[in-house]
């Protein structure tokens, strides 16, 4: 239906984009995480200085959620007109959300009267805007009505109970991510707090990624038989093996006193692998049993140009954005407000 | 009474772009102004700067957070409620805003946590350097998505096959025929809209009477900066004004209310436009003036709207009025501007507490023009998106209903509603404490300094975290 070049660019912007929307969920994630474990954290010193751990990247993590959305709308266009407005309340809350935690960062400090508003609005705001995006990636895996490339189902057909687990599901993951910044960026009791939390994520997650494990290959033929199939089940297998052994080094690394990368690093790992997961059960669909990544591609000119940017912009952005993680390395302090 | 999720859907672009603009229009010029008092500080060493600067960049963490965050809302607008709009021209738009994303955003965002935060944790020319990524950073922004604008405004470089938009030159689609225009004029309303907001708070600072030598250097920089931008921001506007009478001659006949062609055509400054009877009520018309100033001859003709099927005229009544606030506001700023400059010679300006008055309030003169600007160009468009090949009606997801609409927009409203007005009283909380107070807490303060450095700390480094105490480092 698109008229073809003579180079296919699909592959490069699947992987593009792919990278992109991972770059999100690890930084975001990390961020959104801290966010909803900022509600646990008990007085005005350890909340100054969890947010202190976050303040000057958040803005910077949050632009890959623009990438995301922007290049899913360059790359996959019929992707984007299908599924952005089949998960049109999902999406309302989530940006909803992320305002009111966006803007708390500067209200919380300069508005000191309400201090404890702006609180509450920096935590569930991450809260909900996490619980929408696991919403958001349920419905995405269960995919969507549609008629040639308009969305026709109804607004309210991305909650089902299984998009209410995958919800729960990243709740519990961003936590565990932000478990494992906090213990980066913490000392002494602050750290073990970090711990303490990071371990009840684990379980959380733990107890999710199973239910969902078992759950979609029951939900979905296909998925089942690109798993269970032989020779698949044996090419497949060190997902769930490795899966396993990182589960393992982030308990373990939740519970030495030694291990302070360990429990972020291994939490990453964690997310790789769902990813990955989530990405052989669907390849190469991108609006799932509908649209493969070719059939929803945008024009290979469209392609082109904007590649030829992106190869030379992505690497610069990587370098100063590591810059500015370089900056603010190291642990935060407790006895310093935000300006 | 039924819920169209068309109406709906455009009440709740209107909603938040409106909102979103407002913030760029105050950071593109603000992230100007400080990386020039930075430049200034650090070149000249002098002390004012410094605390110019650093008064600013609390006001700019504020604005630019809100920025973000209704920015974020915009391209998922996209999606959202405008899904046929979005697939239909994707392959145009979409590597606009994705360089707007690439380019713009990301150096911004990377640079403002130095910025913000940095200032004792980094050498004073990489404090700098960070303003100026900060500002080019706003500066690209607007390129790219006025670019993607005015590609909906008028439409080049393109074909279309299956209803759908394809690239054939991209050079033509990025520098379609109002881009230029519309960049300028929109960038120099954004620094102009800046300027007064600085000159209001340097005009109160000066009338306070506690931060004279701050207030009078804003004020100084500023109106000289005014001086060149408002007679130049009316010169561009009369071009652009030249540009969419080639090109979008429908917008322009309503524009100036013009039902008939008329040649030598009058200049309507006021009239209540009444679209059902395709006429004028209470209209004071100049004659000539319309062909003079819309042609720039005294007999050229401007076409009015009987040329044009009725079901392609825009609302008359949006741009008409909205351009006349416009207008209107961009002459009494220039009123205010030669009146301020003239009496800043010899130092009158800083005695006159009346006058210091009037430009305090002249803070939002900016965001009016901008807005009313606008509510011109778009209403004008319509019923177009893009102009001429897809209609609004059929831009709109068809999944939604009324009711989702509906709840999203009042959702939209009530935290704009909240969001906004606080943030104008932070802003104001800032203003209101003055330069000075900002310094000692600037000092003391960096999130996430280290307690002791992970890595060696090299030679230049501890120097720069010791540089805070002299506090602008005047030699
Ligand atoms: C400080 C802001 C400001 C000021 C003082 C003015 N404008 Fe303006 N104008 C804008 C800010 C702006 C804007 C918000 O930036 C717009 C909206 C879209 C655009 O391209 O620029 C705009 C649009 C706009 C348009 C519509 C173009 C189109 O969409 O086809 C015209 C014809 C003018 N302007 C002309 C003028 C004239 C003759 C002015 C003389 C006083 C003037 N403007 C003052
Ligand atoms: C920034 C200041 C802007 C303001 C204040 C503004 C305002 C408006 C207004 C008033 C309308 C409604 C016209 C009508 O329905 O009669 C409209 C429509 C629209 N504008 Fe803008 N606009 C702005 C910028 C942009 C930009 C930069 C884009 C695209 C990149 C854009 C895309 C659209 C679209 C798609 C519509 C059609 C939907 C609708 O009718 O509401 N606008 N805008
Ligand atoms: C004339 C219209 C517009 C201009 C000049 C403009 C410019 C800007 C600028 C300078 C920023 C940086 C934040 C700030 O300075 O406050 C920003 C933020 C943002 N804008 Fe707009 N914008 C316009 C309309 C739009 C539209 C229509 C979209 C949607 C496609 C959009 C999407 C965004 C996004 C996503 C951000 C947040 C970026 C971040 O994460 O840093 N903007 N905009």
């Amino acid at each position: 239906m698109i008229p073809q070049g003579p180079i296919d660019f699909v592959p490069i912007w699947t992987l593009i984009l792919g990278l992109g929307v991972f770059f999100y969920v690890m930084l975001d994630g990390f961020d959104l995480g801290v966010g909803i474990l900022y509600g646990f954290a008990r007085d005005t010193a350890s909340r100054n200085l969890v947010m202190n751990s976050i303040a000057p990247i958040w803005d910077g993590n949050e632009t890959w959620l623009v990438l995301g959305g922007v290049g899913l709308f360059a790359a996959f266009p019929i992707a984007f007109g299908i599924i952005i407005p089949a998960v049109y309340f999902p999406i309302l809350v989530m940006l909803l959300a992320l305002i009111f935690r966006g803007v708390a960062f500067e209200f919380r400090f300069r508005d000191a009267p309400n201090r404890t508003g702006w609180d509450h609005g920096f935590c569930y705001g991450s809260l909900l805007a996490t619980f929408a995006q696991g919403i958001v990636l349920g419905a995405f895996i269960q995919g969507f009505r549609t008629d040639g490339t308009s969305f026709t189902g109804s607004s309210l057909d991305c909650f089902t109970p299984f998009s209410l687990i995958t919800g729960l599901c990243l709740v519990f993951g961003y936590m565990l991510l932000g478990a494992g910044w906090l213990v980066l960026k913490m000392e002494g009791e602050m750290q073990d707090w970090a711990r303490r939390l990071g371990r009840f994520a684990f379980i959380g997650v733990a107890l999710a990624v199973i239910v969902v494990s078992i759950w979609t290959p029951i939900m979905d033929a296909d998925i089942r038989r690109r798993w269970f199939s032989w020779p698949n089940i044996a090419l497949l297998s060190p997902v769930p093996i490795i899966t396993a052994v990182l589960a393992w080094a982030e308990w373990s690394a939740l519970n030495r006193r030694r291990a302070e990368y360990g429990p972020f690093v291994a939490a990453i790992g964690l997310f790789v692998m769902s990813y990955l997961g989530i990405a052989i059960s669907l390849w190469p669909m991108i609006v799932p049993h509908r649209y493969t990544l070719w059939q929803a591609a945008s024009a290979p000119s469209t392609q082109a140009f904007l590649l030829v940017g992106t190869l030379f912009l992505l690497p610069v952005i990587l370098m100063y954005t590591g810059w500015s993680y370089w900056v603010f390395r190291g642990k935060v302090r407790a006895d310093i407000g935000y300006h | 009474m039924s819920l169209d999720p068309l109406l709906l859907s455009r009440l709740q672009f209107v909603w938040v772009i409106a909102w979103h603009i407002l913030l760029p229009a105050f950071t593109v010029g603000l992230a100007s102004f400080i990386a020039f008092a930075e430049g200034m500080h650090f070149m000249t060493g002098r002390e004012v700067w410094f605390r110019i600067s650093s008064f600013w960049i609390k006001i700019f963490s504020v604005a630019f957070g809100m920025g973000v965050v209704s920015g974020i809302v915009m391209p998922f607008q996209f999606g959202t409620n405008w899904s046929r709009f979005s697939v239909a021209t994707a392959n145009i738009i979409s590597p606009l805003l994705a360089y707007e994303g690439l380019i713009a955003f990301f150096l911004e965002a990377a640079f403002l946590g130095v910025l913000l935060f940095g200032r004792s944790l980094v050498p004073r020319w990489a404090h700098f350097t960070a303003a100026l990524m900060v500002a080019a950073g706003t500066l690209f922004s607007s390129f790219w998505i006025l670019s993607t604008n005015s590609w909906m405004q008028t439409p080049a470089g393109y074909e279309i096959v299956d209803g759908r938009f394809y690239p054939k030159d991209w050079i033509a689609i990025v520098f379609n025929p109002s881009f230029p225009y519309r960049l300028l004029h929109t960038v120099c309303g954004f620094y102009i809209s800046t300027a007064f907001v600085v000159v209001s708070v340097g005009a109160w600072l000066v009338r306070r009477g506690e931060f004279i030598a701050e207030g009078r250097q804003m004020l100084a920089t500023t109106l000289t900066v005014l001086m060149v931008l408002v007679p130049l921001q009316i010169v561009i506007g009369d071009q652009h004004g030249l540009n969419t009478g080639e090109y979008q001659p429908a917008k322009l006949a309503a524009i100036e209310a013009r039902w008939k062609t008329e040649t030598p055509t009058p200049l309507t400054l006021f009239a209540i436009p009444d679209e059902a009877n395709a006429t004028n009520r209470y209209a004071i018309d100049i004659p000539l003036l319309g062909s003079l100033i819309l042609t720039h001859s005294l007999r050229g003709a401007v076409k009015g709207l009987d040329d044009f099927p009725r079901d392609q005229w825009p609302p008359v009544i949006f741009p008409f009025f909205a351009f006349r606030i416009m207008v209107g506001v961009g002459l009494l700023m220039l009123a205010l501007v030669v009146a301020a400059n003239l009496l800043r010679r010899g130092g009158r300006l800083y005695r006159r507490r009346g006058f210091l008055r009037l430009l305090e309030l002249s803070a939002p003169l900016g965001f009016i023009a901008v807005i009313a600007g606008w509510v011109t160009t778009e209403t004008g468009r319509q019923p177009w998106t893009v102009y001429g090949l897809l209609r609004t009606a059929d831009s709109v997801s068809p999944s939604l209903t009324g009711w989702n609409v509906a709840v999203s927009l009042a959702g939209y409203m009530l935290a704009y509603l909240v969001i906004f007005p606080a943030g104008g009283l932070v802003m104001s909380r800032i203003v209101r404490r003055g330069p000075e107070a900002m310094v000692s807490e600037d000092a003391a303060v960096e999130s996430g300094r280290p307690r002791r450095p992970v890595i060696a700390r090299p030679a230049g480094r501890a120097e720069a975290v010791a540089r805070p105490a002299e506090t602008g480092g005047a030699p």
